[in-house]
């Protein structure tokens, strides 16, 4: 059976490879102009303007810029043909009050990366409000449907495996973005896949130690693929970011500076 | 001495008729932020919001080709068809076109509070994004280049039009009313001066939200809070740059990046004032970043080779990060008047000067029209910046009764405050 089980990261590898393999980022010059067109120089050049030795606020490490811009596009596709049709059948079916819930439990599983990385990055208050975040919540908070524990006093300490690396001082190195998932970085990817494969671990573990064992082998995987996709589809159904609805040709720009920003301050927080 | 005990008194008595005066004016109108700035950049405190519901029978992510037959510029592949959005009733009912303002789409956050507060009233409502914004440039705009005012009203009542013939409801659809707010108040009204001549909708009545006297004048003032108000003159760009970007990503979650206009910059400061200074910084910043929009859009698409080499082609992969550090430095929008809009007029007309040209986008032009139309009305703020002195004196003599002035509220800072709500709804529900 392990050797079968395909998780998403795997995917996620597979597809960066292909699309990686068809993204067409080298354009000859002569495509840029129509035949017989000729180039005139801007009046206000790029050239004169921006200057090679100044580090503009826009600016970002983004090396492999080409891919991501399509990868921004694919991910478009896939979220205007696959995913969030899904997602709009799963919020017509369901009422918003179910959906709530449910995101509740998904946030409360996920608490268990916050707590590890809580602990490896040896933040005392972090860990003890996150044990006590899983414990109220999973008990009075009905696994997590509700957040009783955040009205306490506990609020979420969110840290992820990417955030404890950059705490020991690994930079984000390259922006990336993620087919399905959107933008990351070489550094937040790698601690997606770690943090992805520590949770595969953990639930083998809680199937195998016997919590389940009345459950037979075939019907495991099927609740398991099942919770996988209502959680997929819930994480997509907690973000209303949608690719190009912002119309303006620096979304691309402002995405990345606003990623990549934000996951300095979380690093340092 | 008798005399002077009577003077006192009648000092005593006028002041006390002042402060009862000043007293009941205050009671008669309690939006809560006295400061122009702080009041756009915060809006309304949600206590003091009208009661609208939290979601309403809404259809979003709406698509229509305006131009079917145009070649859209590879690089704004995503924009080659209008987004809108419609809240419908499943019952016969009149209809709202509301016109999103300066670089605004038809999601911004305004225009969905106003979509909300005309729902609830009973009316269909169209969401329109803004002629100055990057889709509607791409996607409706007939020249590419947004800025005369009666061109972008003909571009608007055009849409109007197709989305009209596109619906496949014309039984539920009732009489026609229009709004706006900022630029899009402006526009409004050159919609039904236009309305008037091709009679396709015959709007029962318009009202002006914010409304920009001359646009032009109104965008250099912005243009001006930012340069004006950057530490350091101009060098200190980068420094506030800095600064609000870590301020926007504190309160910044992936999924608010809906809007990139306005309302997206001012949230950073959902609690926090900023500095007086500061807070103008923003505010033009936030203007500066829909003009670098409009700038470069236009650009490409009338391929005026301003800031990207005429007759170059541009393609879905490429970087746009130096075009957008070059679209944002400069002069804003008196830049893009001079270097786009302004020499395609000219050289239909040399004796055009700017000046010309730029007050042809002026509500005096059509002042006539104004005064006389009973179904036109306007509100604006008495400390609304982007207006100049005597430009409240000069709405309270053109619309008269019409015109509603409160004494505060900044740019379109009070929009969602009870009373403007109810007065906004009122306006329309009344004969």
């Amino acid at each position: 059976m392990k050797t079968k089980k395909i998780t998403p990261i795997r995917y996620i590898l597979v597809l960066c490879l292909l699309l990686a393999l068809v993204s067409g980022c080298a354009t000859s010059q002569a495509d840029r102009y129509d035949e017989g067109a000729t180039i005139v120089p801007a009046k206000k050049p790029v050239s004169e303007f921006v200057k090679k030795d100044v580090t503009y606020p826009i600016d970002a490490y983004d090396p492999w810029e080409c891919f991501n811009r399509d990868m921004y596009t694919f991910n478009y596709y896939f979220d205007k043909y696959f995913f969030l049709p899904i997602v709009g059948a799963y919020e017509w079916i369901l009422p918003d009050y179910v959906e709530d819930r449910i995101s509740g439990i998904f946030n409360n599983l996920g608490e268990l990366s916050n707590l590890t990385n809580n602990l490896l990055q040896l933040k005392g208050k972090g860990t003890a409000i996150t044990t006590g975040r899983i414990i109220v919540n999973s008990t009075v908070g009905l696994a997590g449907m509700y957040d009783p524990a955040k009205n306490w006093g506990m609020p979420e300490h969110d840290e992820d495996f990417g955030q404890t690396l950059g705490h020991y001082g690994m930079g984000a190195g390259p922006y990336l973005v993620l087919p399905v998932l959107g933008p990351s970085s070489l550094r937040d990817t790698t601690g997606l896949a770690v943090d992805t494969t520590a949770r595969i671990f953990f639930w083998d573990w809680m199937w195998r130690d016997g919590t389940f064992e009345n459950v037979s082998t075939s019907n495991e995987s099927k609740i398991r693929w099942s919770m996988n996709a209502i959680e997929v589809i819930d994480a997509r159904h907690q973000v209303p970011f949608r690719y190009y609805q912002s119309g303006s040709p620096f979304e691309y720009d402002f995405v990345r500076k606003l990623y990549l920003e934000k996951r300095k301050l979380d690093v340092a927080k | 001495m008798k005399t002077k005990k009577k003077l006192q008194y009648l000092l005593l008595s006028c002041s006390l008729i002042l402060a009862a005066v000043s007293i009941g004016q205050a009671a008669s109108y309690d939006y809560p932020i006295a400061d122009p700035i702080a009041a756009t950049i915060l809006s309304t405190p949600p206590a003091d919001q009208a009661a609208l519901p939290k979601t309403i029978r809404v259809k979003k992510y709406q698509t229509i080709d305006i131009f079917p037959d145009r070649s859209v510029p590879e690089v704004f592949w995503y924009n080659e068809k209008l987004r809108y959005s419609v809240a419908y009733h499943k019952e016969k009912a009149p209809v709202m076109f509301m016109i999103a303002g300066t670089g605004a789409g038809y999601d911004s956050a305004k225009m969905k509070m106003m979509q909300k507060a005309f729902f609830q009233a009973g009316f269909h409502v169209v969401a329109l994004s803004s002629p100055t914004h990057p889709n509607f440039i791409v996607a409706a705009s007939s020249s590419g280049m947004p800025g005369d005012i009666r061109s972008d009203a003909k571009d608007l009542y055009n849409v109007m039009e197709k989305m009209l013939e596109k619906s496949k409801k014309r039984d539920l659809i009732g009489d026609f009313y229009l709004s706006g707010y900022s630029l899009g108040g402006s526009q409004a009204a050159f919609v039904a001066k236009l309305d008037e001549e091709r009679k396709v909708f015959n709007f029962k009545k318009v009202l002006m939200i914010n409304p920009a006297l001359n646009i032009y004048d109104s965008a250099i003032k912005l243009d001006k809070m930012l340069v004006d108000n950057l530490p350091e003159g101009g060098n200190g760009f980068n420094t506030f740059y800095n600064k609000l970007i870590g301020n926007i990503t504190d309160s910044y979650v992936q999924g608010d990046f809906v809007d990139l206009s306005h309302g997206f910059f001012y949230s950073a400061y959902d609690e926090i004032l900023p500095t007086p200074a500061e807070g103008k910084a923003v505010i033009g910043f936030s203007f500066r970043i829909s003009l670098a929009n409009l700038l470069f859009v236009s650009d490409v698409m009338t391929n005026s080779g301003y800031i990207v080499p005429k007759n170059m082609k541009l393609f879905k992969t490429d970087s746009l990060t130096n075009y957008c550090k070059t679209s944002a430095r400069g002069d804003g929008f008196s830049e893009y008047v001079e270097n786009i809009l302004y020499p395609v007029y000219k050289a239909k007309n040399p004796d055009l000067s700017l000046r010309e040209l730029v007050d042809q986008s002026s509500l005096k032009v059509i002042e006539d029209y104004l005064k006389k139309s009973d179904k036109i009305g306007m509100v604006t703020n008495v400390d609304d910046f982007i207006l100049a002195s005597g430009d409240v004196e000069y709405f309270k003599q053109v619309f008269g009764d019409r015109a509603k002035i409160y004494p505060r509220g900044g740019h379109c800072g009070n929009m969602a405050y009870k009373d403007n709500v109810a007065y906004m709804i009122d306006f329309f529900k009344s004969e």
